[in-house]
């Protein structure tokens, strides 16, 4: 079956089998490795992408489904060399250890702090229950999306 | 290769039905797809996500109606929902995680009619309506009590779907309780839900219904324990009468996520926390 | 650019793997690809116990592009090097089935689906034999599994004279029988590698913490040389003891695959698998006597420690010995007994996992510490610090504390710290009335390092060198698998040189290019290893000032010297070996002598609250002191400590591994959970320095430790707020249901 969507801004289309999981597209077919599978049902996080500005697990997705949407991955949250404030945060505060999580939970912080810019920690904890990190106990990686929602308000 | 159907229109998704009811629909897949590589494949797929038609939330003639397709997440942002049944507000909002919510239905949740649904008790206790569609014989409303009908199990035709999801507006003075106990707060699978939607006039309960997950093969109303209680003034031991047929009205399972022993006590706690709860309110 | 004489150690510099980490750019072993790579599966057991008869390939099958492997194709000695050549690669025909999940046969092929659907395809034929499922049946003996009584490995440690008499004359004898489960590392990446043979030597990338384990193992069972394997570590996605032993095993497997197929092959475990089959923490079951004086003094202790080893010995004799070693803690006790042996079990072998063998038996030890004070009426904080041990001291081994010890100063901080406002914003209990709770603590200590004279024998060694370009290289075989050891080594060799970080590369372990510098366990990396870069840098330093002179340069500047070098000469390598401080002596017969080199200190400080109805426990403060020598990073060591403490947290509360015959009844991360950023408390994390004259800067080690204690601190929160005795981890909501009745906990 033939697929046209949009992926990191970019139109382009395959021909897959419709069932095909997003995930597997997007790592095996167009070589986008920074989406990771920690689970493959949901549980982790590790896979999570943008599909029309939401976040995601892409490990859930029949890629059939992504005909005519706007799909984003990690690699499109960084332009040029240039790291998002979540991105740069992430490693400032030590969010990311042995980085497999990292990726989703660049993702999701972006999407939460889009969504609810002036959450509280314990309403962000929520919002990033979605993703399983085993290295950092969390604070870390709070921290950092709450100094990189800080930022956004101070900067406006 | 299977097939996959991307009808437009919901008349075209019931067209699609009829023709194919060996075809599977489909809408965030965050059912379908978990364990999917591992499991027999249908020869077709219908996708109903971002239907429009069976897509968002109204209100009319003393009801709010939910459309199949409405993602959890967009339910959630519906101030009509979460100022109506604040019930149901909570118990999507510990449904997965955010990722989930963005993804998974309303729908998706009658459809599977899983033991474990945590929307159904919801909907149990408050009277909801399930609005199913068929191209050929119309649409039929039915209630949810009978829209459930064992593990896994509901009473959709081969040739129907999930249109829309309706519930009554409580009169003033109808207090919701929920309570999931999952086995840790967020993408956690409950142990045990429970919904209590009642009304008291003066001391004495005018109405109730009392629904359970995860107690049973299905999630259930349990309507013996409702009898102990309805036209009853709410004393103690109104209450204590209430635990016991409870005890005794549902049949948990020891699994490998909580034990029988446990699903039982913690079900009477809960009851009668809500019930001295609505008796104190 | 920074000046020379800068040191870095004790900042918290970017870590080096930073960027690669957040941009997705990291290559973990699943993003590899290789031309023609083939995908492989395992075939695993599917009983317990069993003798196995065949494997029958059905003949219906289309197997003409699927390779198939089983152990016939094995032509070396067929196990998995280790502590002792018990486990096969793949189970022989007619074999020895050891446990549920157990390797018999492989297979791969190009297509992955249809490798997955040839797996409905391949039959085993089996002799069930009675499984041994528990460390009751594994003593009783009635099937044996592992030579006359089922024991791999027991040890005693004796301390004083007299115990009975010690006993008889104590005025209070605290009695406890503690059980703590299974549990699953849960790392979020699974493990995988990929294979490929080139010129009759064998080349392993993949996801593990012990380069040079894999590349032992495959000497052994391909018979090869030391250059005719090389293994590289790809960016690991956590291990935390899992990939220490195991991944010996899966590249035995790619290997094998590789060789018969003449292709590169990958396996990757999916989730489902990794849980079922690879190692986990060893259950454990502690009965602890304790004998106090009216002083409120401990004068006497009997420990008797079984350990549940699993199928095979693997690495269980080296955690019984951890487990044994820490089972008094940190408190003085003249007069002491403690049994501990490692059974044989049909469960998948129990392995190494962050703490071994210690948080067992600490959980056991800090529960009798904790009933001890009550029984005696005194303060716990208090009955801690008058039996902890201090400087000059002795403890259970008889080793004299000559420096280093933080035992009050651990207290003390976590005292304070519960004096100020907890942090706000916390995730709250989900009910809101008649809430029950509790304040738990717990003291303990970790001995760093590898036990005894362990690090003599190892002989870990270490080069940094100036590579042809004139950048600076820390080569090792220790990995970062998150814990953060390629950036401190990065800060100790800058430092040493006089150089930016930005200079120093760490070099991606790969046994071709590295020295052995030993494996990246037992929170060695930073103490003994990163001594050993320092040792080495300060080598390569004086080697380059020495040819500045000859070439009359600056010597000041060592970076120019270096490219100077690097121009005129080429590469210059200093490599160094690891010398253990003089003085320490531990006798492995008679368990006596300086267990470890030296201890890392922790204290920690828990609150819950539990639901009246539901019996779910949220733990709204957790304030955890460790002693670390020195915080080289002190982010990444913060972000060790509370990794740590958060799976202590889970293993109390959340995780458990479930067995049933020798199954595991929950492989997927959506029943064999661990906690989320909403079970985590706002973790309140103090960083204690008592430097270690021998490590760099003062470091030691902080891995493990944060595992040690918060169990026990949990358990004992619950018994102050709920006034029943908590002995089992985990401390599920049934649990403690069913202690609250007074039924069996
Ligand atoms: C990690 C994770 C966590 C989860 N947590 C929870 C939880 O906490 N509580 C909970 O209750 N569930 C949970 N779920 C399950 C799932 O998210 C819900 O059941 C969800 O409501 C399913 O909706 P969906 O749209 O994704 O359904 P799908 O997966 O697309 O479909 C599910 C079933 O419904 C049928 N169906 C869907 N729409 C229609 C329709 N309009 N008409 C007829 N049939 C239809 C499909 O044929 C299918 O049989 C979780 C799932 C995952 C993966
Ligand atoms: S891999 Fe998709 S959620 Fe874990
Ligand atoms: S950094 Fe390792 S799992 Fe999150």
């Amino acid at each position: 079956m033939k697929i046209d969507f949009t992926l990191n801004g970019e139109q382009r289309e395959i021909d897959v089998t419709p069932m095909s999981r997003l995930l597997d597209v997007l790592r095996c077919d167009f070589e986008l490795t920074g989406s990771k599978e920690g689970c493959g049902e949901g549980e982790c996080g590790a896979c999570t992408v943008f599909v029309d500005g939401k976040a995601v697990n892409s490990c859930l997705i029949p890629v059939a489904q992504m005909q005519g949407r706007e799909v984003r991955t990690v690699e499109s949250l960084a332009s040029n060399e240039m790291l998002s404030d979540v991105q740069q945060a992430l490693i400032k505060f030590g969010g990311t250890q042995c980085g497999i999580c990292t990726p989703g939970i660049a993702m999701m912080a972006s999407a939460a702090l889009e969504a609810e810019p002036n959450a509280s920690r314990a309403r962000m904890r929520e919002l990033m229950a979605g993703n399983l990190c085993r290295c950092t106990g969390y604070q870390l990686i709070i921290d950092a999306v709450i100094s990189a929602a800080e930022a956004r308000r101070r900067h406006g | 290769m299977a097939d996959f159907l991307q009808p437009q229109t919901l008349h075209a998704a019931l067209e699609a039905r009829a023709a194919h009811p060996d075809y599977l629909p489909i809408a965030g897949c965050t059912d379908v797809m978990v364990g999917f590589s591992h499991q027999a494949q249908p020869t077709g797929f219908i996708d109903l996500f971002g239907l429009a038609e069976i897509q968002g939330i109204c209100a009319d003639d003393g009801h709010i109606s939910i459309g199949a397709a409405t993602t959890y997440g967009d339910i959630l942002k519906d101030p009509l929902v979460y100022e109506s049944f604040p019930v149901l507000s909570e118990a999507i909002r510990e449904i997965g995680a955010v990722q989930i919510q963005e993804r998974g239905t309303l729908g998706g949740n009658l459809g599977t009619c899983s033991p474990v649904g945590d929307t159904l008790p919801v909907l149990l206790a408050l009277d909801a309506q399930v609005h199913v569609a068929s191209s050929k014989r119309g649409s039929r409303l039915v209630p949810i009590n009978d829209f459930i009908v064992g593990y896994r199990k509901n009473a959709l035709a081969e040739d129907e779907l999930i249109v829309e999801i309706k519930m009554p507006l409580a009169p003033e003075g109808t207090q919701q309780y929920w309570r999931k106990v999952g086995t840790r707060r967020a993408q956690s699978i409950s142990k045990l839900m429970m919904c209590v939607v009642g009304r008291l006039n003066g001391k004495d309960v005018e109405h109730i219904r009392i629904a359970l997950g995860a107690v049973a093969a299905a999630p259930m109303r349990v309507e013996k324990t409702e009898a102990v209680l309805a036209g009853q003034a709410l004393h103690e031991e109104t209450i204590l009468a209430a635990q016991d047929t409870l005890a005794s009205e549902i049949t948990p399972i020891d699994d490998v996520r909580s034990s029988a022993v446990y699903r039982k006590e913690v079900a009477c706690n809960l009851l009668g926390r809500f019930l001295n709860d609505l008796g104190g309110a | 650019m920074t000046k020379p004489g800068h040191s870095f150690v004790g900042h918290s510099v970017n870590r080096v793997d930073g960027h690669a980490k957040v941009s997705g750019r990291a290559i973990y072993v699943d993003d590899i690809s290789m031309p023609g790579m083939l995908h492989g599966r395992t075939v695993r057991s599917k009983v317990a116990h069993g003798t196995l008869k065949d494997i029958v390939f059905d003949a219906a099958f289309d197997w003409s592009d699927i390779t198939t492997v089983t152990a016939k194709d094995i032509t070396g000695p067929n196990f998995v090097a280790l502590m002792e050549e018990d486990q096969p690669a793949l189970v022989p025909m007619g074999g020895k089935i050891m446990h549920h999940d157990e390797p018999v046969a492989l297979i791969c092929g190009p297509d992955k689906s249809k490798v997955d659907a040839a797996m409905a395809h391949i039959d085993q034929q089996v002799d069930e034999l009675p499984a041994v499922l528990s460390i009751d049946e594994s003593r009783a003996a009635n099937t044996l599994l592992y030579g006359d009584d089922n024991i791999f490995k027991a040890y005693t440690l004796e301390k004083g004279e007299g115990l009975d008499e010690a006993f008889a004359a104590a005025d209070h004898i605290v009695e406890g029988e503690y059980f703590t489960g299974a549990q699953e590392q849960m790392y979020i990446e699974t493990q995988g590698m990929i294979a490929h043979w080139q010129d009759e030597s064998l080349h392993i990338t993949g996801s593990m913490q012990c380069p040079y384990y894999i590349h032992n193992a495959m000497k052994s069972l391909f018979g090869l040389e030391d250059e005719a394997v090389v293994i590289s570590q790809a960016v690991t996605g956590g291990g935390f003891g899992g990939k220490e032993e195991y991944p010996s095993m899966l590249a035995a497997h790619v290997a094998l695959l590789a060789k018969k197929a003449g292709a590169p092959v990958k396996i990757i475990y999916d989730r489902s698998e990794d849980v079922a089959a690879t190692t986990k923490r060893h259950p454990c079951l502690v009965k602890h006597r304790l004998g106090l004086n009216a002083h409120g003094e401990i004068v006497a202790a009997d420990v008797d420690i079984t350990f549940d080893g699993g199928a095979y010995v693997t690495l269980s004799p080296v955690v019984l010995s951890r487990g044994v070693l820490h089972s008094i803690g940190p408190y003085k006790c003249p007069t002491l007994r403690v049994v501990g042996r490692m059974m044989a079990t049909n469960t998948p072998p129990h392995g190494a996992y962050r703490g071994f063998g210690a948080p067992q038996t600490t959980f056991a030890y800090e529960r009798q510490i904790d009933k001890a004070a009550r029984v005696l009426g005194m303060d716990p904080v208090e009955f801690r610090l008058r039996n902890r041990l201090n400087l000059g001291d002795e403890t259970a081994t008889g080793q004299i504390l000559k420096n280093s010890v933080a035992s009050e100063k651990v207290v003390r901080e976590v005292m304070a710290q519960a004096e100020k406002e907890p942090p706000n914003d916390i995730c709250m209990p989900k009910a809101v009335q008649d809430v029950k709770r509790g304040r738990g603590f717990a003291l303990y200590y970790h001995g760093a390092g590898f036990t005894g004279s362990g690090e003599d024998r190892l002989k870990g060694r270490v080069a940094v060198a100036v590579n042809k370009q004139g950048e600076f290289e820390v080569r090792s075989a220790s990995t970062d698998i998150g814990q953060g050891a390629f950036t401190i080594f990065t800060q100790i060799a800058a430092t040493t040189l006089g150089v930016d970080v930005a200079n120093v590369k760490v070099v991606q372990p790969n046994t071709k290019m590295v020295p052995d510098s030993g494996p990246t366990v037992a929170s060695r990396t930073c103490m003994v290893v990163g001594g050993i870069v320092e040792q080495a840098a300060n080598g390569l330093k004086e080697k380059l000032q020495a040819y500045g002179e000859s070439k009359g340069l600056d010597c000041g500047d060592v970076l120019a010297l270096a490219e100077a070098h690097a121009k005129d000469v080429g590469e210059l390598a200093f490599e160094t070996t690891y010398k253990s401080p003089p003085g320490i002596h531990f006798d492995d017969q008679t368990y006596r002598g300086d267990a470890y080199p030296c201890y890392g200190w922790a204290a920690c400080l828990v609150d819950v609250a539990v639901d009246p109805d539901t019996y779910e426990v949220t733990v709204e403060r957790c304030i955890h002191a460790v002693d670390v020598g020195k915080a080289v990073h002190p982010i990444i060591v913060k972000g060790q400590i509370e990794g740590g403490t958060m799976q202590a947290l889970g293993w109390a509360l959340w995780e458990s591994v479930l067995y049933k015959n020798g199954k595991v009844m929950n492989p997927s991360m959506t029943d064999c959970i661990i906690p989320t950023a909403m079970e985590a408390p706002e973790l309140e994390t103090i960083i204690v320095e008592e430097p270690y004259p021998h490590g760099p800067h003062g470091a030691k080690g902080v891995g493990e430790i944060p595992m040690d204690g918060p169990a026990a601190a949990v358990a004992n929160a619950l018994q102050d707020a709920l006034g029943k005795s908590f002995d089992v981890v985990p401390m599920l909501p049934e649990t403690i249901a069913e202690v609250l009745k007074g039924g069996p906990a």
